[in-house]
């Protein structure tokens, strides 16, 4: 056992930290080039060992943190990678702080689960060497996201996480819809993306004006792009006081605020969330994976990154308290009405997400308990999020649909996935002992003690909505009359690939609540270990109580009464139902405005004004060259005429000067 | 000797290929294959010469602000008239011969199926290969000019003979636009000659005339703008998108891959080397123009029914990023301008080869006529969505490289290196301009997306084929060296920044 211990006491994980980032990088390169063609077992097969086998490399880097007693800061590896000019380049290299080793640890261990998973899943199906080799792409894309020293090196994986996302949501990519979705879901993206990199040219620009006076003073930062400079007091105070303004907010708040875009687009908060619901056209386990756990709360991770910057801005705080508040409840009552119990889960996430980003913004009134709260739910939601999903794919995987009111009497056929769907269920409602409880606690306590009321009261409000739409779902699914009868085979589990996977998950989901993660992951230790207010995490579990009655009563018993409700609130249901036809809004923005009236315009102005123009150059020319034809008859008789004409005139012009 | 051998080499195996019998179809692509193969070789041979020579003169500390020119050759030739053969290579040059030399191979291996007139098609293109490179590497202004119209030329035999749609208007088109554009050119050239005092056509030699002011700010716009109709400087590009629907797929390659660099390269090389204050001067009107460049190409592009005048305008757009990094005078605008050179001829000779290849099989280029072809052609599919990811700028892909240093160059402006422009305009063109990344994407998917995914529509189409042997050497080629460059940038950065000091150099004051 010693000599077990001994090994992390090296420091050798971390001085090859750069394994992170190869191992799944070659994995992919090694099955989309050489194992897709050869054999689809094998593809599954290396793609999961090699994700596990990184999965324990990083569990090794985290013992070794525990065992020397050493909080590590600062890029472990480095290699210069991009030179824009001297003293402005990028390097690529790999953090290792707490921070980065909470995603780090989150990203792998789900990554490796749902690549085990997918084995069972995707059985059968013909691209599975394809679908290997992107989930393998995605992982080490997001990897590659957590573990960036330096911001160009996360805008980097950033797009390479989307890519990865955009292929993996259009992977069958014969149905329109998957198509679409994985269309809409880059574009979107995209454009909030465009925010991020316009941010990036500011702090890189000023941060290159200061870097030569200001860099020598701050430890560890080799280039105005390094977080370590970026986020150092010395900068951030040059930054604050730069007088630059902007629609009446200062450049410093405007950078942010451009770079929370970014993050908004990654983690679909309001109102660039349209493309979400939409991705779950891709398979199940990349839903889990991808838009659950791991590329989703990107955004989430980018700002607690950039904490100490958005600390110095209220306006920009305040904004992500706000898209995260609103998004937060908007979901929520969005994912009560849906059918689709995938959607229901995708609209869950992205309340989930409202609350890890209000619980940032939240900090702006002082204390800064709400990081840790935010990063903590991070870490639990990975977790039954991902269990969730991968429940949501058993039952698809053994029904073949996704509709909820379809589904029905599945607690005997399918023990595993209701025991494990449960835990998950409780864990998000917020039910003590399991982790959701912990982490939403914190969350609701950090907006009580600053003082965010409105806040407070809305994220209880949620807390009441999502105990009761995920009982909806669980009630619908396991408890209510099975509607699959008349199918040709009963639905039952499937092989242990996709059981183990949920078992392990569920466990996680049970008791990650316990980790003591407010020992790394703090903003300012001393404000995380005051305040303990016994009646916040009381009201907490009455409102999921209550959520949680509210969904029994409906969904266990007669239909009628739902009918009823619904009917009561037609109107209201209905617009919640087409999710406040936001899709609607953006259809009609790029269809008839971008692309009737600025793409058509530009196409035809290219074709007759532009171009026209050039022909009727042409055109000017062969007209002039028929007239000078004219000229040259060869009759001599013509040139006869001219001749003395021409004479005359000269003859006339002679005589009158 | 090794650069005139890297010139000549293509007119050898052009006068090889007419010396054939036509019987011979099948010697005529082989020989076409192995001497541009040979030349791939030879290129990548005097890469590594060129990397010997300026380590051992310490350039690649990246210190030295002079003009360096490596594997020089200088015969007089005209003396009366001050006109030399004077060929060499620098880093830009150097980047420019990789590029042609990969495009040309990529482009014979395209064009393995031409069966109408294989001997003159080959002949021809080899001839214009020729004077590409010659531009590239010359150094004495008449030499350029001379190869610059040899490249120029075949090019509307090419299209007329052997081009599909409505070829003549577009061959014709095509040449005349860029004939006028070398009137302006000719014309700057005579106004150097004349105006340096020195009568000489000495490219080093002109660089240490001290042209008056005035006199650089009428001039330089006549360069630039000649060298900016094939360079697609709007509204100049027209000639483009036609140009390309309906030249041949090799001669598309090579036209969009190469011949719209001659644009920026002689912009970069002649008018700002040259006339440093009329590019002070000029720089923001062109760089205004070139926004308009950048967006109204991919906005045209979204509308395009037609797959090559899709990626025609795409080109429009990404040449704009060449001459707007020109425009924006400092290291990573022009910098970048080089690199996006580099990165879109490989794009674009990707696309095009890849259209043509698609178009031999679907016998349309509609896109909404196509698809679901990725079914079908598994491996043309994929090389069309890894150029078209390049293209919308995706990192670890050339284009990014290329994209973010434009864009960082226009965005830092004059306060890097003090050339006194107005650095809040150059700020607004850049944040106006890099709206184009997210239109791209739109385009991008949209048109892949029409063509390669969703059920096959035409039930025609369930039985083709993917790429044969010729054509996924060609594609792969291509795709490998956009990967490469990508992930590993520093292969081009390292040559291609000891080249853009003395520009900068110049534009700094100095000679």
């Amino acid at each position: 056992m010693q000599n077990f211990i001994n090994i992390f006491t090296h420091g050798i994980f971390i001085k090859h930290a750069w394994f992170v980032l190869a191992v799944p990088f070659l994995s992919f390169v090694f099955v989309g080039l050489v194992l897709r063609p050869l054999s689809k077992k094998a593809s599954g097969l290396i793609a999961t060992l090699s994700i596990s086998v990184t999965t324990l490399f990083v569990y090794g880097i985290i013992a070794e943190c525990f065992l020397m007693h050493r909080v590590p800061s600062g890029a472990a590896w480095q290699v210069p990678w991009l030179r824009y000019q001297d003293g402005l380049s990028a390097t690529l290299g790999v953090l290792v702080d707490p921070l980065s080793l909470l995603l780090m640890c989150v990203v792998t261990t789900v990554s490796a689960l749902v690549h085990l998973y997918s084995i069972g899943y995707m059985r059968g199906d013909e691209g599975v060497g394809r679908y290997f080799a992107f989930l393998n792409l995605f992982t080490f894309s997001m990897l590659g996201l957590v573990v960036a020293p330096n911001i160009l090196q996360i805008f980097i994986f950033w797009e390479l996480v989307g890519v990865s996302s955009f292929l993996l949501i259009g992977y069958y990519y014969e149905k329109p819809q998957a198509v679409a979705a994985s269309k809409k879901a880059f574009i979107v993206t995209r454009f909030a993306d465009l925010g991020f990199f316009i941010g990036i040219f500011i702090l890189g620009y000023y941060g290159f004006q200061s870097f030569s006076r200001l860099g020598p003073t701050v430890p560890q930062a080799l280039s105005p792009f390094d977080f370590a400079y970026l986020t150092s007091p010395a900068f951030i105070e040059f930054f604050k006081h730069e007088t630059y303004m902007i629609f009446g907010l200062s450049i410093f708040s405007l950078t942010l605020i451009l770079v929370f875009m970014g993050a908004c687009g990654k983690s679909a908060m309001f109102p660039l969330h349209i493309w979400l619901p939409d991705a779950m056209e891709g398979p199940t386990p990349v839903s889990a994976l991808i838009h659950a756990a791991t590329m989703v709360v990107a955004g989430v991770y980018l700002v607690a990154r950039m904490f100490p910057l958005f600390v110095a801005s209220p306006e920009a705080l305040g904004l992500v308290q706000c898209v995260g508040t609103f998004t937060c409840l908007f979901a929520a009552t969005i994912g009560c009405t849906q059918d689709d119990i995938k959607r229901v889960l995708a609209f869950s996430t992205l309340s989930q997400i409202g609350y890890m980003m209000f619980a940032l913004g939240v900090c702006h009134g002082g204390n800064t308990l709400g990081y840790t709260a935010s990063l903590f739910h991070l870490f639990t939601h990975a977790f039954f999020k991902a269990l969730l999903f991968l429940g949501a794919g058993s039952i698809i995987h053994a029904l073949h649909t996704n509709n909820v009111w379809e589904m029905g009497g599945l607690v005997k056929a399918m023990p595993i996935t209701h025991l494990t769907f449960l835990v998950a269920t409780l864990s998000i409602s917020g039910i003590p002992p399991f982790s959701g409880f912990f982490s939403k606690d914190e969350i609701l306590l950090s907006a009580f003690i600053n003082h965010q009321y409105l806040t407070f009261v809305i994220a209880l409000l949620v807390a009441g909505l999502t105990s009761f739409y995920m009982f909806r779902v669980y009630f619908l699914t396991f408890w209510s009359e099975a509607k699959w009868h008349g199918h040709v085979h009963k639905p039952q589990e499937a092989s242990w690939t996709m059981t183990l996977p949920l078992l392990l998950l569920a466990v996680l989901a049970a008791i990650s609540g316990f980790t003591p993660i407010a020992k790394w992951i703090f903003y300012t230790k001393s404000q995380v270990e005051s305040h303990r207010l016994f009646f916040v995490p009381v009201f907490g579990v009455l409102v999921a109580a209550f959520g949680f009655l509210l969904a029994m009563l409906f969904y266990t018993g007669d239909r009628k009464i739902v009918d009823h409700v619904v009917l009561k609130f037609a109107w209201m249901y209905g617009v919640i139902k087409h999710k406040f036809y936001i899709d609607e809004v953006y259809l009609w923005i790029t269809k008839k405005v971008i692309f009737r009236f600025i793409a058509f315009p530009v196409a035809w102005f290219d074709r007759r004004i532009v171009d026209g123009g050039v022909n009727l150059a042409a055109w000017v020319t062969r007209k002039t060259g028929w007239l000078l034809r004219f000229l040259q008859t060869g009759q001599v008789q013509t040139y006869g005429i001219w001749l003395v004409s021409g004479g005359l005139v000269m003859l006339l012009v002679l005589l009158t000067l | 000797m090794q650069v005139s051998c890297l010139v000549f080499l293509p007119l050898l195996t052009a006068f090889l290929v007419i010396m054939t019998p036509r019987r011979f179809s099948y010697l005529i692509r082989w020989i076409s294959v192995f001497g541009t193969g040979l030349h791939l070789a030879l290129t990548i041979m005097i890469s590594f010469l060129f990397w010997a020579e300026a380590k051992g003169d310490g350039e690649l500390l990246r210190t030295s602000l002079v003009f360096k020119l490596h594997l020089v050759e200088k015969i007089s030739w005209f003396d009366s008239l001050g006109i030399q053969y004077f060929v060499g290579i620098d880093g830009i040059s150097l980047t420019m011969v990789v590029l042609t030399s990969i495009i040309i191979f990529a482009g014979v291996l395209a064009s393995w199926n031409v069966k109408e007139r294989a001997k003159e098609f080959f002949a021809l293109l080899l001839i214009l290969v020729t004077g590409v490179f010659g531009v590239f590497v010359s150094f004495d202004l008449f030499l350029f000019f001379m190869f610059y119209e040899l490249a120029v030329l075949p090019m509307y035999l090419l299209i007329g003979i052997w081009g599909t749609g409505p070829k003549e208007y577009a061959a014709m088109k095509l040449t005349l636009m860029l004939l006028i554009g070398s009137a302006f050119i000719l014309v700057g050239f005579f106004a150097l000659y004349y105006g340096s005092g020195f009568y000489t056509f000495d490219l080093i030699k002109l660089a240490t005339a001290n042209f008056p002011v005035d006199f650089q700010r009428w001039v330089f716009p006549m360069i630039f703008v000649g060298f900016g109709v094939i360079g697609a400087l709007y509204p100049l590009h027209t000639w483009s998108p036609d140009g390309h629907s309906s030249a041949p797929t090799a001669v598309s390659m090579l036209h969009a891959g190469v011949l719209m660099k001659l644009g920026g390269y002689g912009a970069l090389r002649i008018a700002v080397f040259l006339l440093p204050e009329g590019a002070k001067y000029w720089g923001l009107f062109f760089m205004g123009l070139t926004t308009i460049n950048i967006l109204y190409g991919s906005f045209g592009a979204i509308w395009q029914k037609d797959l090559k005048y899709f990626t025609a305008y795409s080109s429009v757009s990404h040449c704009g990023f060449v001459l707007f990094g020109i425009s924006a005078l400092n290291f990573m605008g022009m910098k970048g301008a080089v690199i996006q050179m580099f990165s879109h001829g490989i794009m674009t000779g990707l696309f095009f080869g890849l259209i043509g290849m698609v178009y031999g099989r679907t016998h349309t280029r509609i896109i909404s006529e196509m698809g679901g072809l990725a079914r079908v052609m598994p491996w043309l599919a994929t090389c069309f969505y890894i150029g078209g990811l390049a293209s919308l700028g995706l990192p670890g892909l050339s284009g990014f490289i290329a994209e973010s240093h434009v864009f960082l160059g226009g965005f830092f402006g004059h306060s890097l290196q003090s050339v006194g422009q107005s650095g809040a305009l150059m700020k607004t063109f850049t944040l106006i301009a890099t709206l184009s990344i997210v239109v791209t994407a739109v385009y991008v998917l949209r048109g892949l997306g029409r063509v390669f995914q969703g059920p096959i529509e035409n039930a025609e189409f369930a039985n083709l084929e993917d790429a044969m042997l010729s054509e996924k050497l060609s594609t792969g080629i291509l795709v490998v060296v956009l990967i490469v460059v990508g992930l590993y940038p520093s292969i081009l950065i390292d040559v291609i920044e000891p080249a853009i000091r003395p520009v900068l150099n110049r534009l700094a004051g100095g000679l």
